[in-house]
């Protein structure tokens, strides 16, 4: 395990530690420079960096048109919708496993249970998660994560980022999947190429799912950084709430 | 003039039969319960979706008018331009209050019908209502199940008015169309004043790009 200056941290793959430890420095780092540099900014008590997010999203957008939609885009029209579901099947297995962590983590045992049978259901009987059988028996997803667990918690969501390649997120949401990267079962391959490999295709796999929502954003925003960060802070309560968020107090 | 006679009996009979029965419908068409109103529409409008060969082939001009003659007419635009709006509608004059309203209502259809384009073999799960009969405000959840991807959920916000319900609100995968464009209509005000909104407005109806 190396370890050199802040901003310097090495990490090897399958070393979660060194990752989970750069991670967490190199968000430190970032959060003290943007807590002093926002102190001035920014009129919306949500997204006081707004400036610096309005140039980080227009990063992201020139990658996201030129390369990652277009990619995404080609795997919907080349790849035969089985094989598609099937991928994101098998990813969504995981993150099933992750979201009975966070239900366990909350005391919401029903769901934890829910999920953990899902993951015990496709991983068994459903080809190590190609088939989600749990779906077609009616066991619903949890769909929990630990931005929500640490919302759950009590833990304030912090100031709202954008992180190019990445999208929208706040400092408490980003810290979970951090997180779940790092404990992701990915993280413990010993080949880096199939690491690697296999965080394209799931991003890809979850860039595809989300076209439909890119050009339903771009028919309806007036102004698109501002509608994507309130449909995704709209969104992140609506789960840390389970589906029942209390009234926003409004604006003064 | 005896003939005459029966003949005007037997329409008056006619007419005093087609009001007793349309006296005795008419309730049952008043307490058409919200859920039961958001279950016929979308089921209505859907299968005119996929019955329509031209829709199928793509026009979203088709779409928009289905969308017109069988969707529109149970949402309440004024209010939801209102809710959006919050403040600054207050301080609009009733003129542009009513562009505001027609720009964004034409924004709205535009979004809806993209997005129907997008999803045509989709069923709807609606979720059981319970509401009081005193109720005048209910939110009715749907689920969208998809041939692909996972499940949506849409809810749409339902006011009473009179003797029907109209939609105010429409809240997809918990994010609230109105709470939505709040802040974008508040930052449009501030900068250009509510004719900077509607300008704004305009310009995308008329395929004018996002920033």
């Amino acid at each position: 395990m190396t370890s050199k200056a802040m901003g310097e941290v090495q990490w090897k793959p399958g070393d979660s530690w060194s990752l989970c430890r750069a991670v967490l420095q190199r968000g430190c780092a970032v959060l003290a420079v943007a807590l002093v540099a926002g102190c001035a900014l920014g009129p919306n008590r949500e997204d006081p960096f707004e400036p610096m997010n309005r140039t980080l999203y227009g990063v992201h957008d020139a990658v996201d048109t030129a390369v990652v939609r277009p990619v995404a885009q080609a795997y919907v029209d080349f790849v035969p919708s089985l094989i598609r579901t099937g991928v994101s099947n098998v990813f969504n297995n995981i993150n099933d496993l992750f979201s009975g962590i966070n239900g366990i983590l909350q005391g919401k045992l029903d769901k934890a249970g829910d999920d953990f049978g899902r993951v015990v259901l496709n991983t068994g009987f459903g080809l190590g998660g190609l088939f989600d059988l749990a779906s077609m028996m009616g066991i619903e997803r949890g769909n929990e994560d630990f931005g929500q667990t640490f919302g759950f918690w009590g833990f304030p969501q912090g100031p709202y980022l954008f992180i190019p390649l990445l999208g929208p997120t706040t400092v408490r949401d980003g810290t979970g999947l951090a997180l779940r990267l790092v404990w992701g079962p990915a993280s413990y391959l010993n080949n880096e190429a199939l690491q690697w490999s296999l965080y394209g295709i799931g991003y890809i796999d979850l860039r595809a799912e989300a076209l439909s929502a890119s050009s339903l954003v771009d028919t309806a925003a007036l102004d698109r950084y501002t509608f994507i960060r309130n449909a995704y802070l709209q969104r992140r309560r609506y789960l840390v709430y389970d589906g029942k968020p209390p009234p926003e107090p409004e604006e003064p | 003039m005896r003939k005459f006679d029966s003949v005007a009996r037997l329409r008056a009979a006619a007419v005093l039969l087609l009001t007793v029965a349309l006296c005795a419908a008419a309730p049952a068409f008043a307490q058409e319960a919200p859920d039961a109103i958001v279950k016929r529409v979308a089921s209505d409008v859907l299968a005119t979706i996929q019955a329509d060969p031209a829709i199928q082939a793509g026009n979203e001009a088709r779409i928009r008018e289905v969308l017109e003659v069988k969707l529109l007419p149970n949402f309440d635009f004024a209010r939801m331009t209102a809710l959006a709006m919050g403040r600054n509608w207050q301080a609009a004059t009733p003129e542009q209050q009513k562009r505001v309203t027609d720009e964004f209502r034409a924004l709205l259809v535009r979004t809806y019908s993209g997005a129907l384009n997008n999803y045509r073999n989709e069923t709807i799960d609606y979720k059981p209502l319970r509401m009081n009969p005193a109720d005048t405000d209910v939110t009715v959840r749907t689920l969208v199940v998809r041939a692909t991807g996972s499940p949506i959920q849409i809810d749409y916000s339902m006011a009473k008015q009179g003797d029907t319900w109209k939609c105010y609100d429409v809240i997809v995968a918990g994010v609230s169309l109105v709470t939505n464009y709040r802040d974008e209509f508040n930052n449009q005000v501030k900068a250009g004043g509510v004719d900077g909104l509607i300008k704004t407005l305009a310009d995308r109806n008329k395929g004018v790009a996002a920033k």
